[in-house]
């Protein structure tokens, strides 16, 4: 087992996913993470959760991953403690994790930035509103929002805020950039502005309205959290989904791949002086939309996963028209790879451009498409392998390069990758139920959902309630992991490329605002 | 350069006919004269807030611009800033975070000026609600002239919405 030399005792989570959970204390959690990171581990998530109705403090989780698993740590802080250990020097990751925990619960990790995170001006810094005393419609004065940021002082050097409204279609965040004549020298990002308060909406909410939200969590992504979402639920109920509704979920969760990687191809052209690419890639993920909304009922398949299965059947026509729509993309999508390949002027703005080196994205702990795209090799596809990946040997697709070029020719590696999954899918799907039934969940029992979406994975951590309804639910975007690595790979480059850049990530900010 | 402009010989047009605009979608009746509505009509510019989106309104609204709805084939586009624009398309419950930039924003645009709230959320709150983090609808920050429901609103419905936006509607004595 992945983590059985550890000195803890740990229960193994039933489920999809190989997940066990264990309790520290929180004065180990420094070892337990170093020997984690040593053993080639990361940190997937962390966040707080208020135990104080269980006449217990707040508890501090962490969901560190493996390749062949995860491992979901708890550690309860003593009633009245605020305090635990600082794991930023050892995961750089948890830093603005554990100012987002400061900000909702008051629990502090002793770190060097404690500056607030989601907390902006909507309440005071001497008010929690994830503790179970403040009441769900409690509603803060209004503060002034002094964020401080890291200023860069020598000579020639100048600073351009940008946002929170940004000059595109795109979601709100700020970022600070200090220049010096075109060259970016540091970029410093504030995030926070979509901040719905997810992990308290999600308190008390009966199961299946829960997994409505989780697929609301980051739009682009809802077929990833919603699956991740029923996973969670489905280990606590100890209900396994019926076979042909996980087929039916990994035809989902790659549609949803392929419609974002097309997407994507596109404004990464468009934002390159290419508008042929958008038109053309925009067309295709278009066809894919209208396909999505024909067979299944929504261009974006929300609310097509739902606890115990899928609420979408397909009959023997819909399965030759999405392997005839597989067919034709195939063709279409070499013809543009080539056409990408072949531009030389695209080909400049995108090599060497918005470079993260496998040295820098190892050290900051970035997964997903872009960790691929810098040799970081995690794929929970291809390692862990959730059923029914379990069955489908995924080609897990990296690149060294680490620039705009990299993670350009990996979304066109993995939209072919999974025309070949939807492709194996359809040839091995069978006849037969599509959703089992959640008789009963038991109260305060935990499970844990993790799926590769397409921009990374999406990891819910779900406790369960009386009476039907959730404890608590806590999601984690990937993109937490990877916006940090987003001002390392600008560092250098002129800020015209900021856009191209920041297009070939692609990050969240709902999905990690919450 | 030839396979380019062969791709596009044979992938040829494929912008369909827009839709009609839908009186049902309007909150309140038409403040603007008809004749300002005109002038909108032949070209109008759009400046769109994220103010607390999960993203999925903002997927379709880039989906407008795609070949089949060209929404730029009506003149209709968006633009960077808001002291460009003649529509503001806002999507989300409006997080407490972006209520100012939100407020700032329309205040940012000369009038005349119209407002177009987006998908179930702007409408009101949607699955989140009010709350200590979000104010709801986006009526509950700025006035709204249409809000175009849909859980997103496909490009059909938001193109709808914004042509219902700027015709001149029942009141307006079209």
């Amino acid at each position: 087992m992945a983590f059985d030399s550890l000195p803890l005792k740990l229960t193994e989570l039933p489920g999809a996913v190989p997940a066990w959970q264990g309790l520290a204390s929180a004065a180990d959690l420094p070892d337990i993470c170093q020997a984690v990171k040593n053993q080639g581990g990361r940190l997937a998530a962390l966040w707080g959760t208020d135990e104080q109705d269980r006449e217990q403090g707040y508890a501090l989780h962490l969901a560190l991953a493996k390749p062949e698993g995860m491992l979901w740590l708890r550690a309860a802080l003593p009633a009245g403690e605020l305090q635990y250990p600082d794991l930023s020097s050892i995961f750089y990751a948890a830093g603005r994790m554990q100012r987002a925990a400061r900000d909702l619960l008051g629990i502090d990790a002793d770190a060097a930035d404690r500056r607030p995170w989601l907390r902006h001006a909507a309440w005071p810094d001497t008010e929690y509103p994830l503790r179970r005393n403040v009441a769900a419609a409690t509603v803060f004065e209004k503060c002034t929002d002094d964020y401080r940021f890291v200023s860069v002082i020598g000579d020639g050097v100048h600073e351009i805020p940008v946002g929170p409204v940004h000059a595109g279609t795109i979601e709100p965040g700020h970022f600070r950039f200090s220049i010096v004549g075109e060259k970016v020298l540091r970029l410093e990002e504030r995030l926070g502005y979509t901040h719905k308060g997810v992990d308290k909406r999600f308190r008390g909410m009966p199961f299946t309205e829960g997994a409505k939200l989780a697929g609301r969590i980051s739009g682009d992504s809802t077929v990833a959290y919603a699956w991740a979402y029923c996973m969670a639920l489905e280990s606590i109920a100890a209900v396994a989904p019926p076979a042909r509704a996980l087929w039916l979920r990994a035809l989902l969760l790659e549609r949803e791949r392929i419609a974002n990687h097309l997407g994507d191809l596109g404004s990464l052209g468009n934002d390159g002086g290419l508008a042929f690419g958008l038109a053309q890639f925009t067309r295709l993920k278009e066809d894919v939309l209208r396909l999505n909304h024909r067979l299944f009922g929504h261009r974006y398949l929300m609310d097509r996963i739902v606890p115990g299965g899928v609420a979408c059947d397909l009959d023997r026509s819909a399965l030759d028209a999405i392997e005839r729509e597989c067919d034709a993309l195939e063709l279409e999508v070499r013809l543009l790879r080539d056409i990408y390949d072949d531009h030389s002027g695209l080909q400049d703005r995108f090599l060497t451009c918005g470079r993260l080196t496998p040295n820098t994205a190892s050290k900051l702990g970035v997964i997903g498409l872009a960790g691929r795209a810098s040799s970081q090799a995690w794929d929970l596809r291809a390692q862990a392998q959730p059923a029914p990946y379990n069955l489908l040997d995924t080609h897990m697709k990296t690149h060294k390069n680490g620039d705009v070029a990299a993670r350009v020719i990996l979304r066109f590696d993995e939209i072919f990758e999974s025309l070949r999954l939807i492709r194996a899918v359809i040839e091995r799907i069978a006849p037969g139920e599509i959703a089992a039934p959640l008789l009963s969940v038991a109260a305060d029992k935990s499970g844990l959902g993790w799926v590769e979406g397409w921009r990374g994975e999406s990891v819910v951590a779900l406790e369960s309630g009386a009476d039907g309804r959730i404890r608590s639910c806590h999601a984690h975007d990937p993109s937490w992991q990877n916006w940090p690595a987003l001002a390392f790979a600008v560092f250098n480059n002129i800020v015209p490329d900021f856009p191209l850049i920041n297009k070939s990530f692609n990050l969240s900010y709902s999905g990690c605002d919450l | 350069m030839y396979q380019l402009l062969k791709q596009i010989a044979t992938v040829g047009i494929k912008t369909e006919a827009p839709p009609q605009a839908d009186e049902a979608l309007r909150v309140v009746s038409q403040r603007l004269k008809r004749e300002i509505l005109g002038m909108f009509a032949g070209s109008l510019a759009i400046r769109h807030v994220d103010a607390g989106s999960c993203n999925g309104c903002e997927l379709e609204i880039h989906m407008l611009n795609n070949p089949y709805y060209n929404i730029e084939g009506l003149g209709i586009k968006f633009v960077a800033s808001p002291r460009h624009a003649d529509l503001l398309l806002v999507t989300g419950p409006v997080s407490r975070n972006m209520e100012l930039a939100l407020k700032r924003t329309f205040d940012a645009m000369p009038a005349p000026k119209l407002v177009v709230a987006v998908g179930d959320c702007g409408c009101s709150g949607g699955i989140f609600g009010e709350s200590y983090a979000s104010c709801g609808r986006v009526g509950n920050v700025i006035a709204v002239d249409v809000a175009v429901p849909g859980c997103p609103p496909t490009p059909t419905a938001l193109l709808q919405g914004i042509l219902t936006a700027i015709s001149s509607g029942r009141h307006g004595g079209a």
